[in-house]
């Protein structure tokens, strides 16, 4: 066991975990923040993508113990007071999913795609997202709602 | 996975210690390897060494006309490295092609060369390149240092520190990556050094290796035609699933002529 202190969307927890709990059971089932799916469990899928120190990652493939004195965000982080995050409301008016699972997880890998290059064509949008993966296919749709996020984004940035 | 216990350790003497001390402890650096590994109850290690942060271990410099980098160093950190596109681009392009970005923002380069997978990208590089690897203990060349499947040099208990790259005149990779999993099905880094023309070839092997015949037709004449119809020994091949030796023996043709190609695009 070993005590970790991490803070999650703003607020700090200090919380005692077995060494071999990985992140993603952490926050599920230690925080309660079920927005982080885990799909695969084997870090293909992508679908408990959070950022942990301004880093898009697997959580099912990292410790929580390794984040220890990290600051994560989730997919609970992303609305602000009843208000969808600009690729939150993207995906939803593209069409950018059908069943959802892997939404949460897609929405975070973009967000840290956004953040390194706030303007990718398609190519780099598919390069981005090769660590998520929809079951539904929905992918040209994703593709769109990256594309419109951007654009938001870079408008609200100017 | 099994219990194990987590160390985050505060030096490299600290590491070092913990691993003479527990003959089944494992080094953790990024653990894009390793935790899927004991996820699926193939490793057992009863301690687990976390040197990812170490700043004895991070960093990409010039030094004495050398690249030199940290092996806790993150993959997208070698891909989005000013320093590292400036001396040798096609590392950092080789840097951008691992995994995805996830795997890119916590894997490391000390740990892809330490653990020396068939298919990972980096052991082409640095075997290409004729890098040095340096250790807690010494500094081993990259030609003897991979030795076959997940086997290296080094000691049960020493540790990769950095790695230091001569400068080539020229470099290229080309990779064909399992649209799957995204390891190298075949991946060719050639390079035109100050010491000659260095091919290695990743994914198709049951480790990276060097391929002379295409090292002496390329040092003869850079083109890629030279590599048309060029011996490579396909009975050493690796065969499974996802194709035949001889499939994988024009796939490493292919892809060295795209990396001649596009080295041949760079202007000296």
């Amino acid at each position: 066991m070993s005590t970790i202190a991490v803070t999650v969307n703003g607020i700090k927890h200090t919380r005692e975990v077995e060494d071999r709990v990985l992140l993603a059971n952490f926050l599920r089932d230690e925080l309660g923040l079920t927005g982080t799916h885990i799909g695969c469990d084997t870090s293909q899928c992508g679908c408990c993508t959070v950022h942990v120190d301004g880093r898009a990652v697997k959580s099912c493939t990292m410790l929580a113990v390794q984040a220890n004195g990290a600051t994560i965000s989730t997919i609970e982080s992303m609305a602000h007071d009843g208000k969808l995050h600009p690729i939150q409301q993207a995906f939803t008016e593209c069409h950018g999913l059908q069943c959802g699972f892997c939404t949460p997880g897609m929405i975070m890998a973009v967000a840290g795609l956004l953040k390194d290059n706030p303007d990718p064509t398609d190519a780099q949008i598919e390069h981005g997202l090769e660590g998520n993966l929809c079951r539904c296919t929905g992918y040209i749709n994703i593709v769109k709602a990256v594309k419109l996020s951007a654009e938001r984004m870079r408008g609200k940035a100017r | 996975m099994y219990s194990f216990n987590y160390v985050k350790v505060k030096s490299l003497k600290e590491a070092g210690e913990l691993l003479a001390a527990h003959p089944d402890a494992k080094l953790l650096g990024g653990g894009m390897t390793l935790l899927p590994t004991m996820k699926a109850r193939l490793a057992q290690p009863s301690h687990l060494i976390d040197i990812g942060g170490l700043a004895e271990l991070t960093g990409i410099a010039e030094q004495a006309g050398k690249l030199v980098i940290g092996a806790a160093t993150r993959h997208h950190e070698v891909a989005d490295s000013g320093v590292v596109k400036k001396m040798i681009p096609a590392l950092a392009y080789l840097a951008s092609l691992i995994g995805d970005p996830q795997v890119r923002n916590l894997g490391t380069m000390g740990g892809s060369v330490a653990n020396n997978d068939p298919a990972a990208d980096y052991p082409a590089a640095v075997l290409a390149l004729g890098a040095t690897v340096i250790t807690t203990r010494r500094e081993i060349a990259a030609d003897d240092f991979f030795q076959g499947m997940f086997a290296t040099a080094l000691e049960p208990d020493e540790i990769v520190t950095r790695l230091s790259f001569p400068i080539p005149k020229r470099a290229a990779y080309a990779k064909f990556p399992h649209p799957a999993s995204g390891y190298a099905m075949a991946g060719v880094f050639v390079a035109d050094t100050a010491g000659g023309v260095r091919v290695a070839v990743t994914g198709a092997g049951p480790g990276v290796f060097r391929w002379p015949e295409a090292e002496a037709a390329l040092a003869n004449k850079m083109s890629a035609a030279v590599l048309d119809g060029l011996d490579l020994a396909a009975d050493d091949l690796n065969e499974d699933l996802h194709a035949p030796r001889e499939y994988r023996a024009n796939l490493v043709r292919v892809m060295a002529k795209r990396a001649v190609a596009a080295l041949q695009s760079i202007k000296k």
